[in-house]
């Protein structure tokens, strides 16, 4: 490769990724800030705490950190479940009825507007009410149905591109030595497979964590998410607090990812006995 | 040393009307949609014998290996080990074990737990286990290894513990699939023979999947020559390659030279084929049975033709002339290619016995003969 | 499992030992996704027809906000009403279609400009040394892990009036007026390219990454210049990569709703946002339900599509 389009491509990388950093490096460093107005630095005051202070008093956006908590812990265990069996059944067996349906409905959500998958649900919701009396009102039963539904479609397409490139020789040998096909999955394939899991949960964990379209059609009152709240507030204008809230966000994500890669890539030493 | 297949098998079982097989394959068939991977195969395996599945890629050998483990089922047939009709029977409900192709060793286990699994997974008690482990692991020369981990291991060894998992719930049968086909040329020589060593210590009886004959002939007690789904000869390996049945097996197996030709004289204690490809006559001194007037092929080895610069004496058979066009010259041994008269090209190998004899070149014109009881022939 | 071949039956099971198995909760594959499987089919496929059946119903002042479509006249007969007038709706009032019109250019021009970006960008991380390239996969993905609503919140900060790119351009000298930014087309294609951007990166440097460079050299020893060698040999190499991630960034940027929300400005019009305030601001569920179906039947066929190119990109994988 000659040397123009290695400079080439280093000044698109460059720009790129400038691109992509530069307005969420300035959401972290305004959040120092002093002044409401967020964008105005504010020499006399800043850099301040102050903001960080306001957030972590803010009961509204605590409620709603909270119960988007517990929908997203939810959520991504059950997504787990689903999606693994899902991604088994699909990698494993070449032919059942219902494969190509099953592979449809968990490829689909992965490219279908939310707006229209939250308003199916939600409607779905109102008429499974009318006819059974369940659920009653939307909340947080109903906000973890909608976000693992589409969750598990993701958790299905990891668990799935993971099993094909498994050697199955693993699971015969296993079996030959005299394991039934149950023990093997739990004994050999999951703790093979585990990464991959592992990764599906952090994935589904934070799909729902930042979700706000389905959320806003599946809640109900008293359930408001964090996304739900940092979205009325966004809608008026620029507030210093949701500053302090992407900063926040931001640390947590690049210590989990940065830890999360540094375990796989330990992990990944046993891939070269051929798994 | 031990020959292959040990001492259960110097007695030569198959010759016995009266023996049971402790392997029988009665009629197997797999079919895959419209293609027979296995077409009708029967076999008799006995006790104690290192038995070799040998065939090229496609012609079914895996398949049957895998019906054998259980982990195909057959579409027809049924198979019988020890006695017992093992025909449905899944792989976790087999006195079978296998030795894979890629070994299969569990990566998140090390090679202690791995070589226990099998024991684990019958409930046998704690300390046995300990003990049956330790033993198999110093039977297999790995007896400091039981801590490590599969990535932490060379090729060698990570066989080794293969095969000691397979090997240490003392099994009925173990199949092995292409045993050494990952392994280096003197790895695989050594390994060879440690292979028929450990068989016949513990008196397990092998069936082998190989495409390489040479490993064939090394381990086999007997062999069974498959193509295209089917079993077409089985036998020993000196009885496979001095005595093939067919064309494609004398070719398989070893080298050989074909001579197409028609039945000239056709007595029981002897006969004459005429050849166009040699230019001359064959005789071949035991009778076969073929239609008058068919269509034969005398199939000699290339180590059974004597070369020569002077004519060699006795009659008009068995003997011709060529021009040397190519010679291998591999240390032991060297291959010479000679061209005869009528354009077909003759492989012809030498033992280089002295380092002063006159050495033959190219293009020299030299003799080609053989002994009438080196051609075998054939007749499909 | 073993391997499963159409040899008839289950090549690890018998008649006698599924019956020992059935103890162990397995009864063959069907079970293994049974319960994924009536999951999706309430979750995700009924709400569908339900979403059909209420774009065919009237609208009514009531709680849920539409009649009943099927009713019971006398004792044995049963009467559908479908109300097309929905449709008749959508079709006559203009603001719909321009808005399926106009969401269905942006999300195109969007698909465009994040190919020119990460085409580039794909390419570099898959040629890079494999330090590098862990580290740049990082540097791609961590965007895509927090949340897409503060990003976009971020870009508001950037391009308002008194933001931070205006201030810095003034400051510079080089405008004196703030630039209108923020509430205009311009700032929702920043926002849908800024957000979507990774979507295109990934599937595309998965596809890059398994390429053989070899071949690049074996056009340039055949007398390939590299610009050459680029367009005749990875570019249509990559064509499935290109093909995956463009429906990733398509076929939910037609249907994306809070980027027109935030940055777009009360004339931005995109169907989602329409379908959000026909149902949030407007109660009028059945015409957000037969705006969601024509947005369905439109998208469907592009969805098809994604799942060709992905069947076709592990085919020739294997």
């Amino acid at each position: 490769m000659n040397y123009r389009s290695s400079y080439f491509i280093l000044t698109c990388l460059g720009f790129g990724f400038a691109f992509l950093y530069i307005p969420i490096l300035s959401m972290v460093v305004f959040s120092f800030n002093a002044s409401k107005l967020v964008t105005v630095w504010d020499t006399a005051n800043s850099p301040t705490l102050k903001w960080y202070y306001a957030l972590l008093n803010n009961e509204e956006i605590l409620d709603a950190a909270w119960i988007s908590l517990k929908v997203a812990v939810i959520n991504a265990s059950g997504s787990v479940i689903l999606g693994t069996l899902a991604g088994f059944g699909l990698a494993r067996f070449s032919q059942f009825r219902g494969r190509f349906t099953l592979n449809a409905m968990t490829t689909a959500p992965l490219v279908m507007p939310e707006v229209i998958t939250g308003l199916s649900l939600l409607l779905l919701f109102v008429a499974l009410e009318q006819l059974i009396g369940w659920p009653a009102g939307r909340g947080i039963t109903t906000m973890t149905i909608g976000h693992m539904t589409f969750s598990m479609a993701y958790v299905t397409v990891i668990v799935n591109s993971r099993l094909s490139t498994f050697d199955t020789a693993l699971e015969e040998a296993a079996m030959d030595l005299g394991a039934r096909p149950v023990k093997v999955f739990f004994v050999i394939t999951l703790p093979i497979i585990f990464p991959a899991i592992l990764s599906g949960w952090l994935l589904a964990f934070t799909l729902s964590w930042d979700d706000l379209v389905i959320s806003s059609f599946t809640s109900g009152p008293g359930s408001s998410t964090l996304p739900m709240v940092v979205f009325s507030k966004v809608r008026l204008g620029v507030s210093p607090e949701i500053n302090v809230l992407a900063t926040i966000t931001i640390t947590v994500v690049t210590l989990m990812i940065v830890g999360v890669s540094l375990w796989m890539s330990r992990m990944a030493k046993l891939d070269k006995t051929g798994a | 040393m031990s020959t292959s297949g040990g001492a259960a098998v110097k007695a030569a079982p198959w010759r016995d009307p009266n023996a049971r097989p402790y392997v029988q394959v009665d009629g197997i068939t797999k079919s895959f949609g419209d293609f027979k991977a296995v077409n009708d195969v029967s076999l008799k395996i006995y006790k104690g014998e290192i038995f070799c599945l040998l065939g090229a890629s496609g012609c079914g050998k895996t398949t049957l290996l895998r019906m054998l483990g259980g982990f195909e089922t057959p579409s027809a047939g049924k198979i019988f080990i020890d006695g017992e009709d093992m025909t449905g029977v899944p792989p976790y409900e087999r006195p079978v074990n296998m030795m894979f192709q890629s070994y299969a060793l569990f990566p998140h286990m090390n090679v202690e737990q791995n070589v226990a699994f099998g024991l684990k997974q019958d409930r046998v008690p704690k300390a046995e286990i300990q003990e049956r482990v330790a033993t198999m692991l110093d039977l297999v020369k790995l007896g400091g290894f039981a801590k490590r981990k599969p990535h932490q291991l060379s090729g060698g060894q990570r066989q080794r513990v293969a095969l000691a998992r397979s090997l240490v719930k003392r099994p009925k049968l173990l199949l092995l699939d292409e045993p050494l086909g990952a392994l280096d040329k003197k790895l695989r020589e050594h390994t060879q023979f440690e292979l028929i060593s450990l068989q016949d210590k513990l008196g397990v009886t092998f069936v082998v999947v190989t495409h390489d004959q040479e490993e064939a002939m090394t381990l086999a007690s007997r062999i069974g020559v498959m193509n295209h789904g089917e079993i077409v000869q089985a036998g020993t390996p000196s009885e496979i390659y001095e005595f093939p049945s067919s064309k494609f097996v004398a070719d398989f197996v070893g080298s050989v030279n074909m001579f197409e030709g028609k039945l000239i004289e056709d007595e029981p204690e002897y006969v004459r084929i005429g050849s166009d490809e040699l230019g001359g006559t064959i005789y071949v001194s035991h009778g076969i049975s073929a239609p008058p007037e068919a269509v034969v092929w005398a199939a000699v080895r290339p180590e059974k033709i004597f070369m020569s610069t002077a004519p060699p004496e006795g009659g008009t058979d068995n003997v011709v002339r060529g021009a040397v066009q190519d010679i291998a010259y591999l240390g032991d041994l060297s291959i010479y290619l000679v061209k005869l008269p009528t354009g077909k090209v003759v492989r012809v190998t030498q033992p280089n016995t002295s380092r002063h004899a006159e050495a033959i070149t190219w293009d020299q014109q030299v003799y080609l003969s053989w002994d009438a009881t080196s051609p075998v022939v054939v007749t499909r | 499992m073993g391997r499963d071949q159409s040899g008839g039956g289950d090549p690890l099971m018998s008649m006698r030992t599924a019956g020992r198995l059935r103890r162990f909760g397995v009864t063959g594959r069907g079970l293994v996704v049974v319960l994924p499987f009536f999951w999706l089919l309430l979750f995700f496929v009924v709400p569908f027809v339900i979403v059909l059946k209420i774009s065919f119903s009237d609208i009514d002042l009531a709680i849920p906000p539409y009649k009943p479509l099927l009713e019971w006249i006398g004792k044995n007969s049963l009467a559908i009403k479908l109300n097309f007038n929905n449709y008749a709706f959508l079709f006559t009032d203009r603001l719909y279609i321009n808005a399926l019109l106009n969401s269905i250019k942006v999300a195109f021009i969007s698909t465009v400009l994040c190919l020119l970006i990460g085409y580039p960008m794909a390419y570099g991380i898959a040629r890079a040394k494999p330090a590098i390239r862990n580290l740049l996969l990082l540097l791609v993905i961590l965007p895509f892990w927090t949340s897409l609503l503060l990003r976009v919140y971020a870009w508001i900060g950037l391009l308002k009036a008194n933001g931070v790119i205006n201030n810095v351009l003034m400051r510079l000298g080089v405008i004196h007026d703030p630039l209108t930014m923020l509430y205009t087309p311009f700032a929702m294609y920043v926002g849908i390219v800024y957000s979507y951007l990774p979507f295109f990166i990934l599937p595309l440097y998965a596809n890059l990454e398994k390429m053989d460079w070899q071949l690049l050299e074996a056009a340039e020893d055949l007398g390939c210049r590299p610009w050459q060698a680029f367009y005749k040999i990875t570019l249509p190499l990559s064509r499935n990569g290109i093909l995956a991630g463009s429906m990733l960034v398509f076929i939910p940027a037609v249907g994306e709703f809070v980027i027109p929300a935030l940055l777009g400005g009360p004339n931005a019009l995109m169907i989602g946002r329409v379908l959000w305030d026909e149902f949030f601001s407007n109660r009028a569920w059945p015409v957000a339900s037969a705006v969601a179906i024509l947005l369905l039947i439109l998208l469907v066929p592009f969805m098809m599509w994604y799942q060709s190119v992905q069947a076709r990109e592990s085919a020739g994988a294997r």
